[in-house]
C-alpha cells in the first residue's frame, strides 16, 4: 500500500518536502514555492510582480512553469505554487516558453514604454508586438501595494475599483495621512523607469538590447550601450581594431568585435 | 488604542455611533457596516469610511477598495431625482448606448455622477428585466421603454428643474 502511494523512495526530512525541477531533485521546507526552490537550485524563472521579502502574487503569470506529466501536464504560476512532495516541474517547456513569450507580447502592449518590460522582450527574443500599444502607466503587479504595506508599513496606497476601471490609488484620490512619502512604490515598480530610445527609431519592441547594429562611440557620439557597464555590450569595437577585408563600415565593426570577444 | 478610543468615545456622530453599536468591530463586518451607512445617508460619506477605519481597526485603502468594487455602493450623494438606464445585453444591441450618452450630455454628467445642483443622478444598471420594451430607462421609478436617443433627450427636458448643459 506504501509502496503504492509513493513511487519514489522517500526519505524525507522531517518538515521538507522532495521535489524535481528540470530533473534536479532538491528538497526544501514545506511551505517553500516552486519559484523559490528553483531559484535556490540556480534556475533562472523570470518574474515581474515577485520580489523577495514581499508576499507572493501571482498578478503577472511569467513565472509560469510546467507541473505533472502527459495529458495531465498543466501549467501553473510557480510563485504561488507551493513545493509538494514528488512534484515534477519543469522551467523551459515548449509551451512554457510559449506562453511566456505570449504574456511578454502582452505586456509590451500594455507598457511599451517600460525599461523592464522592453528588456524582458529582449531577453525572451519577443520580436515584434501584435497587439495595439495602450501606452498604459501601471500593469496592475500590486508591487508598490505590497511595498507600502509589507515594507513600508504604511498601507496609504491600494486597488481601486475593479475590471477595466481597477487602478491604484489613495483613497478619494487624496493625499493619504498615512503616506510618508518614501518613495518605496516607486523604487518598486517595474514600469516607471522608462525605456531608452536605443539606436534606432522607437517601435513597440525597442529590441535594441538584440539589436546586431553597432552601438559605438564612433557612431553615436555617444555610448548607446544599455545592457551592461559602458563600452562591452558587444557591438561596438574599441578604435583601431577594424578587421581586414571586409565589406561596410558597419560590418566591419561587428566581425570585429565578434572575433575580439570570442578570445579570451 | 485607537479602536477602543473610538468605541468609548463614540465618534461624534450619532447615526454613526448608532450603527456601530450593533457591531462588535471585526473587520468582517465590514461590508454590513458599509450597507448600514449607505441605507443611512444614501451613500457613503468620506467621513463615514474614515470613522469605520477607524472602528474596524482596517486601514482606509481597504475599505475604499471594498466600497469601489462593489457597485452597490455609491461614494458620491444621490441627486434628488434617479434616472436609471438599463445597459443589459438586449437594451445594448438596441442601443442604450446612445441614449446614456445623450442623457448624460442633456444634464452635464456621466452614468455615475450627480448634477452639480444635487437634482440628478444618473445611473447604469446591467437589467431591469423588461428586456422586450428596450431600451429601457427609468426616471423617479416610472419606466420608459423603447427610448431613443432623440426621446431620451425630450423626456429628460420635460422633468422638473432640469438645467440644460451648453455644451462648450
Amino acid at each position: 500500500m506504501k509502496q503504492l502511494r509513493s513511487p519514489e523512495p522517500q526519505q524525507t526530512p522531517r518538515g521538507g518536502v522532495r521535489l524535481k525541477i528540470d530533473g534536479l531533485d532538491v528538497t526544501v521546507d514545506a511551505g517553500t514555492s516552486v519559484l523559490e526552490a528553483a531559484r535556490f537550485l540556480g534556475l533562472e524563472i523570470p518574474t515581474l510582480c515577485h520580489v523577495d521579502g514581499l508576499s507572493a502574487y501571482g498578478g503577472c503569470r511569467l513565472c509560469v512553469v510546467e507541473i505533472g506529466k502527459g495529458d495531465k501536464a498543466r501549467l501553473v504560476s510557480s510563485c504561488t505554487y507551493p513545493a509538494e512532495d514528488g512534484l515534477v516541474a519543469r522551467t523551459n517547456t515548449k509551451r512554457v516558453v510559449r506562453t511566456r513569450k505570449m504574456l511578454i507580447e502582452l505586456l509590451v502592449s500594455i507598457a511599451p514604454s517600460s525599461k523592464v518590460i522592453q528588456d524582458l522582450a529582449a531577453r525572451f527574443g519577443v520580436q515584434k508586438c501584435r497587439f495595439k500599444p495602450k501606452y498604459e502607466d501601471c500593469i496592475l503587479c500590486g508591487l508598490c501595494v505590497r511595498m507600502c504595506q509589507e515594507q513600508m508599513m504604511s498601507g496609504a496606497i491600494d486597488f481601486v475599483g475593479r475590471g477595466q476601471k481597477r487602478r491604484i490609488t489613495t483613497p478619494f484620490d487624496k493625499k493619504s495621512e498615512l503616506c510618508r512619502t518614501c518613495g518605496g512604490c516607486m523604487y518598486i515598480c517595474p514600469v516607471c523607469t522608462l525605456r531608452c530610445q536605443g539606436p534606432s527609431a522607437p517601435t513597440d519592441v525597442c529590441g535594441s538590447c538584440v539589436c546586431m547594429e553597432p552601438t559605438c562611440i564612433e557612431k553615436f557620439d555617444d555610448y548607446m550601450c544599455y545592457l551592461g557597464p559602458t563600452g562591452v555590450c558587444g557591438t561596438c569595437v574599441s578604435e583601431g581594431k577594424k578587421v581586414e577585408g571586409s565589406g561596410g563600415d558597419k560590418e566591419l565593426c561587428h566581425t570585429a568585435n565578434t572575433t575580439q570577444q570570442r578570445q579570451p | 488604542m485607537k479602536k477602543s478610543t473610538a468605541k468609548r468615545n463614540g465618534t461624534g456622530e450619532p447615526r454613526l455611533d448608532k450603527i456601530f453599536k450593533s457591531y462588535k468591530g471585526r473587520a468582517r463586518e465590514m461590508i454590513s457596516i458599509l450597507q448600514d451607512i449607505q441605507d443611512e445617508y444614501g451613500f457613503l460619506p468620506e467621513e463615514a469610511l474614515k470613522k469605520t477605519a477607524v472602528f474596524l481597526d482596517v486601514p482606509l485603502p481597504d475599505i475604499f477598495g471594498v466600497a469601489t468594487f462593489y457597485r452597490m455602493f455609491r461614494l458620491g450623494r444621490p441627486g434628488k431625482h434617479t434616472i436609471t438606464a438599463c445597459i443589459g445585453t438586449a437594451c445594448h444591441v438596441r442601443g442604450v448606448t446612445r441614449v446614456v450618452e445623450e442623457i448624460g450630455r442633456t444634464l452635464g454628467i456621466e452614468p455615475g455622477q450627480t448634477t452639480p445642483d444635487g437634482e440628478y443622478s444618473l445611473d447604469t444598471v446591467n437589467c431591469l428585466g423588461c428586456c422586450a420594451i428596450g431600451p429601457v430607462v427609468v426616471m423617479d421609478g416610472q419606466y420608459h421603454g423603447q427610448v431613443t436617443s432623440q426621446s431620451a433627450r425630450k423626456l429628460v427636458k420635460a422633468q422638473p428643474n432640469v438645467k440644460e448643459v451648453v455644451k462648450s
